[in-house]
């Protein structure tokens, strides 16, 4: 199927497919083959237009990738980098038809309740989903107020300085084997940069203005907070995200600056096939939150660890990561907090389920460096687990170089009691409802957190996630 | 058609040992009976297995509830068919609330035919029902939404239950230990509940070994335990007997199973011992 996507087809959907988008006319641009070298990511920069500093950037990130070996820790990796494409030009919509999905992918939207019109965008058939006529007005009042919101490629070409200015200095393509890959092949994302003093009152969606671009393998958001302000951006959503291909390498970047807040929220859902290896890190100035929202189901490997520098005093670094791990799943998730200035404060809790065989990990750093004094730091991280099959591990690092400090550490794992079980049946409900209830009790914590909507939507992915699961 | 659970030579073993040696009992809807007996005689053990644990295997006897087998049931089968169990030690249910939980258990109780998935009772008649017995038994709103038994005092769990009762209105309810932990006047709201459900439509078995809860609700009948079996029954006047006297007549009665009981009682401190080690 994967060799549909060289030729362009007749897509009866063009006409729909918007005015946003700059590469229509260029058909040369779905020819971008299958591989990783010089000439790939030359051209997926050619193909984009973009300035001479970002394609040198994009080399040199491709030498530092083939320079690094792989990381020898998280989960077993088994990756051809030459069988995978890494641009696929957004607006055929992966020339995919309703009819190649598989029925299971459709039983899903159906199960989860996705809407008709997003059913088609989220399993690769539509690129782009409807939401202008929503977003068309928002982006207006969020423009009054001077916030930027926009696709990544799109913020390079129209705020190119800006762009500059900031872009890799969190995550530079040094970090990681997979951080150099993105910054290689990078593609979509979301840029936001919100004002001094500006208060984005209602949370930010990637849904807004979702395009399969934005949605893509290696997209690469960055995000600016200025002084006093604050937003909170959700990403992601419950639908499983299909994909032909089996790597997803994203990165983003936070700046918060000095008395700002943000909150970014994900939930993924990812296919069984996907290695989803993401780099996601904030930096936090005097007196600024960061909090990551964290939740990852699905994927056949998954490592990702939020982090937030605190660079500043007072500065504050919150992460909640959730993981669901299923047969043929591994989850190595986490967080990583590093405490660099004096007065900071920090708080890690992650809950992870392992079911039907599934593996899942934290694997978590909290760092306090000289003369972070008067910092605090406190880490929980609780497993459940559902069967004798299923497994968790925690990996939990801390350096401490400073003594001034109050560091708390609780792990627990539990399994689902027999005892639970049976109270809840005394009440009237089936195993398999009593529990669903109580892996959706033990993740409460972090679904209150979610914008409404997606709580719902969790509650029910959890239900679909534990079908079967108790025999 | 007055119903009837009907316990008959049950035999009762964990890991091998017997527990319960052959208990029979029949409970008619609308009267109450008392279960007595010294620590270890197999009282809560009974409780239990009526409503399904999976911990014990019953290795001889039946148990009917008009006619039909109750130990083919799963537990939730048996809470549908009418039988409640007010547990000693209640469990915690972390992140689930109180709401949630008995709108799902009320929900399939009254429809035993229920399939999962199917709608929940309407929200708006849950929450009046619910707010009502909650005003009954003197509980805070605020219980609604706390966690299940997540950090409630002893007293508060075993008012919980007793809403969970008032909300089942099973056929029959087994009340273990329900007094203990109460104060005077929470056992007078406990009792009221009872009689507001109707004592006549419920058959009440009441572990106890205080006399608070049948002060109240005055047994028709009172069973001895003792070693796992039943080994005198009476009126209300042998509960008041064991009361004022303890269990000295019946241990010297029933040599055998008092040395039952006592092996019993030594196995489980064994137990006890080897757990929290």
């Amino acid at each position: 199927m994967a060799t549909d996507l060289q030729t362009p087809k007749a897509n009866t959907e063009i006409g729909e497919i918007n005015k946003y988008d700059f590469h229509t006319e260029s058909k040369a641009v779905f020819k971008a083959r299958r591989g990783l070298d010089r000439d790939v990511v030359a051209q997926i920069s050619e193909m984009k237009g973009e300035p001479d500093w970002m394609r040198d950037f994009r080399l040199r990130s491709l030498e530092i990738f083939n320079a690094k070996p792989m990381p020898k820790w998280g989960g077993d990796i088994d990756i051809d980098f030459q069988d995978i494409y890494y641009y696929l030009k957004p607006t055929e919509g992966h020339g995919r038809t309703w009819d190649e999905v598989p029925q299971e992918i459709k039983d899903t939207f159906e199960k989860l309740g996705i809407p008709e019109a997003e059913r088609k965008f989220l399993a690769g058939v539509k690129a782009q989903f409807e939401s202008e006529v929503v977003y068309g007005s928002l982006k207006e009042d969020l423009a009054k107020q001077g916030v930027i919101f926009l696709d990544t490629d799109s913020a390079l070409r129209e705020h190119p300085d800006l762009f500059r200015e900031h872009f890799a200095t969190v995550i530079p393509p040094t970090d990681n084997k997979f951080a150099a890959l993105n910054s290689a092949v990078w593609s979509g994302g979301s840029f936001i940069y919100v004002p001094p003093g500006v208060h984005i009152e209602f949370p930010l969606q990637a849904y807004f203005r979702i395009n399969a671009e934005n949605m893509g393998q290696f997209e690469r958001t960055l995000i600016i907070v200025d002084e006093g302000a604050s937003v909170h951006y959700v990403e992601g959503c419950t639908a499983p995200m299909y994909s032909t291909e089996s790597l997803h390498s994203a990165v983003v970047e936070i700046i918060c600056r000095r008395g700002s807040r943000c909150r970014y929220t994900t939930i993924q859902n990812w296919a069984n096939n996907i290695y989803n290896l993401v780099t996601k890190r904030a930096v936090a100035y005097a007196d600024a939150t960061m909090e990551w929202v964290d939740g990852n189901l699905g994927s056949k490997l998954t490592m990702k660890y939020p982090a937030v520098y605190m660079v500043e005093p007072g500065a504050r670094g919150e992460i909640l990561s959730i993981a669901f791990a299923s047969q043929g799943q591994h989850q190595d998730a986490g967080a990583k907090l590093v405490h660099a200035a004096p007065h900071t404060t920090g708080q890690i809790t992650s809950k992870s389920i392992s079911k039907n065989g599934g593996r899942s990990s934290y694997r978590g750093l909290v760092r306090v460096e000289h003369g972070a004094k008067n910092s605090k730091c406190n880490v929980v991280c609780d497993a459940l687990i559902l069967d004798p099959q299923s497994r968790s591990d925690t990996y939990p690092y801390i350096e401490i170089m400073d003594k001034d400090v109050s560091i708390g550490h609780e792990a627990s794992v539990s399994r689902i009691g027999e005892e639970q079980l049976f109270y809840l049946m005394s009440r009237g409900l089936t195993e398999h409802e009593a529990s669903t209830m109580i892996v959706n009790g033990f993740i409460e914590p972090l679904v209150k957190e979610l914008p409404m909507e997606y709580a719902v939507e969790m509650n029910r992915l959890i239900q679909l996630q534990m079908e079967g699961s108790v025999g | 058609m007055t119903h009837v659970l009907k316990i008959e030579n049950l035999h009762v073993a964990v890991d091998g040992k017997e527990i319960l040696r052959g208990v029979d009992l029949e409970i008619k809807q609308g009267e109450t009976h008392a279960l007595m007996g010294p620590n270890g005689s197999g009282k809560s053990t009974l409780g239990l297995v009526i409503a399904g644990h999976p911990g014990y295997e019953v290795t001889e006897g039946r148990i009917l509830l008009d006619g039909q087998d109750v130990l083919e049931m799963s537990p939730d089968e048996r809470a549908r068919a009418g039988i409640f169990l007010a547990f000693q030690r209640p469990m915690t249910i972390p992140g689930v609330r109180m709401a949630d939980f008995l709108r799902h258990a009320a929900t399939n109780v009254r429809n035993p035919d229920r399939k999962e998935g199917e709608e929940l009772m309407p929200m708006r008649e849950f929450r009046r029902e619910l707010r009502e017995k909650m005003e009954q038994l003197k509980i805070d709103p605020e219980f609604a939404r706390r966690y299940v038994n997540d950090g409630f005092s002893g007293g508060e769990m075993k008012r919980a239950e007793i809403l969970q009762l008032a909300m089942l209105q099973p056929k029959f309810a087994i009340l273990d230990e329900t007094d203990s932990g109460l104060d005077a006047d929470a056992v007078r709201l406990a009792s009221k509940s009872i009689a507001e459900i109707g004592r006549d439509k419920m058959g009440l078995l009441i572990i106890t070994h205080h006399d608070k809860l049948l002060e109240h609700n005055p047994p028709d009948f009172t069973h001895v335990m003792l070693g796992g079996r039943i080994v005198e029954s009476g009126g209300p006047e042998l509960a008041k007997e064991l009361h004022q006297y303890g269990y000295e007549r019946i241990r010297a009665a029933h040599p055998d199973a008092d040395r039952a009981n006592q092996q019993m009682l030594e196995r489980e401190k064994e137990k006890e011992v080897a757990s929290a080690g």
